[in-house]
């Protein structure tokens, strides 16, 4: 059935496919060339779709003007410390849920479902109380915390799925040969499920690294801000510098894609298993 | 496992509910000795996740939906007294309140409904093997990779009304004279963001539709074909109904997903002209912002409470089609 079409509804698939792909990337296509363009350029008429000069001179004013590898150094550290750390926690914990069978299992897949659905917002303030009290508020470390705790219900909920793939009987073989729960996870089942764990992990630090309105909230101080609590400062401003700003997003953007491209087909067969299979 | 607790064939306890009869005295013997340790390494692989999930998620949540009844002002910390619905009872009486609710609405539909026609449609048309299916892929779920607030950021630039590249084509195309101040016009902004939204949301949509597609197993198609279904009627008939569930979870997941999601307005507009695009979530944590913590979890719970009740009709119509349709 699949295999038969007719001229008329080929031509429609091609357009409609080719019109959405050029609707998809053009946004992307001009924010780059935005941050290529002179900053006369930007601003003058008529528009130009390919620009006759390129510069990079958007990109060096980040760094000079602003302070803007202070703020991918943060970014890249509370993201990689965070990704990592709920990671592995999360392999634990989905370890435990997708192979035993107790009777609080189902309240706890519950209580991290909850957490994806509920507006998280509302423990904005709160969370800055506390950080507050703890002495963690505007601290790197303090955000990190956060992260890794943002990170886990989905993190969980993912890598369960994963496990449930991997078939009992290897580990059940390494425990024979006297290998202790732990050892056999460490040493059987995380190299079966690397690409799974890979994929967790980036997922987690995209998550983080794009991670707005926490980081707003809790970090202040220049030397502490991430990427977009850096590009917030930036909006607010009433005369916005579009070109630093496009150069600040073609610079937040092109990482996280290099990273999705690896790891998509894992989060998507995370995502839809969860969704598919209820 | 090692070591032997006992080889006698007991009943297993009642909690447990493995099929004993197939494994025999092997299975019991293991049970045994796992109940204890088995309970202690569960909890041991549990504990760091539950312990960050509470701290840092549901404590500071449950915190805060105390703090809707008190008055919870940052400008005024001597006062914390309990106000009963106080803080409800201002949200209700505050006309941007009804604003912002008729905002969430729309921004919650007309960001769903073309997200999900587009994503249909296109999962539809990514079934079918061609060349380059694969790089296709990749570059339609590219916006994945972005997060809401940059994406917020790419259109507010596209949307500028003097040297937005928007205007610039739509007058190039000659639908528009004069150009359009899309973020500034109460009229046009909550259009914009819209337009935003869906471009982001189709992504998704397509991915979800297509894996649930996907799922569809083919005989369904064949026996379809010898009976002699057109297309539109395999599609109505079989497919549909074969992922009637999936897709309506995903879009229940969706609308609770938008209607939380307030990283794109924030970006363009941070609600305004007027408040014309404020939805819920921008007002609250605008709320937060200036300290009023109080106000805000009132404004938190009242989106908790239109959710669960929301969701609830929504699963039992869903429920109630599946009857009819049986």
């Amino acid at each position: 059935m699949i295999n038969r079409e007719t001229m008329p509804s080929r031509i429609i698939r091609i357009v409609f496919l080719a019109l959405w792909l050029v609707i998809t990337v053009f946004p992307l296509y001009w924010i780059v060339i935005t941050s290529l363009k002179t900053p006369g350029a930007i601003f003058s008429y008529p528009l130009t779709y390919w620009p006759e000069v390129f510069s990079l001179e958007n990109y060096v004013g980040l760094f000079e003007k602003a302070q803007f590898g202070t703020y991918i150094g943060n970014s890249l550290l509370v993201a990689t410390v965070a990704a990592s750390v709920a990671t592995l926690i999360s392999m634990l914990s989905a370890y435990v849920l997708a192979r035993f069978e107790f009777r609080s299992k189902g309240a706890i897949m519950m209580a991290f479902l909850v957490t994806q659905m509920i507006p998280a917002f509302i423990a904005l303030g709160p969370l800055y109380l506390m950080m507050v009290e703890l002495n963690l508020v505007d601290t790197k470390f303090g955000l990190m915390l956060i992260y890794i705790a943002v990170c886990i219900p989905f993190c969980t909920i993912m890598l369960r799925g994963f496990f449930a793939n991997v078939p009992d009987a290897l580990e059940e073989a390494a425990m024979i040969d006297g290998c202790s729960r732990i050892g056999a996870l460490f040493k059987v089942i995380v190299p079966v499920m690397k690409p799974g764990i890979v994929a967790a992990f980036i997922f987690n630090f995209v998550n983080c690294w794009n991670e707005l309105f926490l980081s707003v909230t809790l970090m202040n101080r220049e030397e502490n801000k991430t990427i977009p609590t850096a590009l917030n400062g930036f909006i607010s401003s009433f005369n916005i510098d579009w070109g630093s700003m496009s150069a600040a997003a073609v610079l937040t953007i092109i990482p996280t894609m290099i990273l999705f491209a690896f790891a998509s087909r894992y989060i998507v067969q995370g995502l839809t298993a969860g969704a598919v299979k209820g | 496992m090692q070591q032997k607790v006992t080889d006698s064939v007991e009943r297993p306890s009642a909690d447990a509910g493995a099929p004993v009869a197939l494994h025999g005295s092997t299975a019991t013997r293991r049970r045994r000795s796992f109940t204890v340790r088995k309970g202690l390494a569960i909890l041991a692989f549990l504990a760091p996740a539950i312990v960050f999930v509470t701290v840092f998620i549901y404590y500071p949540m449950i915190s805060g939906s105390q703090m809707a009844f008190r008055n919870w002002n940052l400008t005024n910390l001597t006062d914390t007294s309990w106000v009963g619905l106080k803080n409800f009872e201002a949200i209700f009486a505050d006309p941007v309140f009804y604003t912002v609710l008729w905002n969430t609405v729309v921004w919650v539909f007309g960001s769903i409904i073309p997200q999900f026609v587009i994503g249909f449609a296109i999962a539809l048309w990514l079934r079918r093997r061609f060349r380059f299916r694969g790089l296709y892929q990749a570059l339609i779920f590219f916006p994945w990779a972005i997060s809401g607030f940059l994406i917020g950021i790419l259109f507010r630039w596209m949307f500028n009304s003097e040297f937005g590249v928007i205007n610039d084509l739509l007058s190039k195309v000659g639908l528009i004279d004069t150009p359009i101040p899309w973020l500034a016009d109460p009229g046009s902004a909550m259009v914009a963001v819209t337009i935003a939204n869906v471009w982001y949301g189709v992504t998704f949509f397509a991915i979800m539709i297509l894996a649930a597609l996907q799922s569809v197993p083919e005989e369904l198609f064949e026996a379809g074909s010898l009976d002699g279904a057109g297309k539109a009627r395999m599609l109505f008939q079989i497919t549909i109904p074969y992922i009637r569930v999936t897709l309506g979870l995903t879009v229940l997941l969706r609308v609770i997903w938008i209607f939380n999601f307030p990283d794109i307005i924030w970006a363009m507009t941070g609600g305004g002209p007027a408040n014309q695009t404020h939805i819920m979530t921008t007002w609250m944590i605008k709320t937060t912002q200036r300290g009023d913590y109080g106000q805000a979890s009132a404004i938190g719970l009242i989106v908790v409470a239109i959710l669960i009740v929301f969701s609830a009709f929504y699963l039992l119509a869903m429920r109630e089609k599946k009857e009819v349709n049986s």
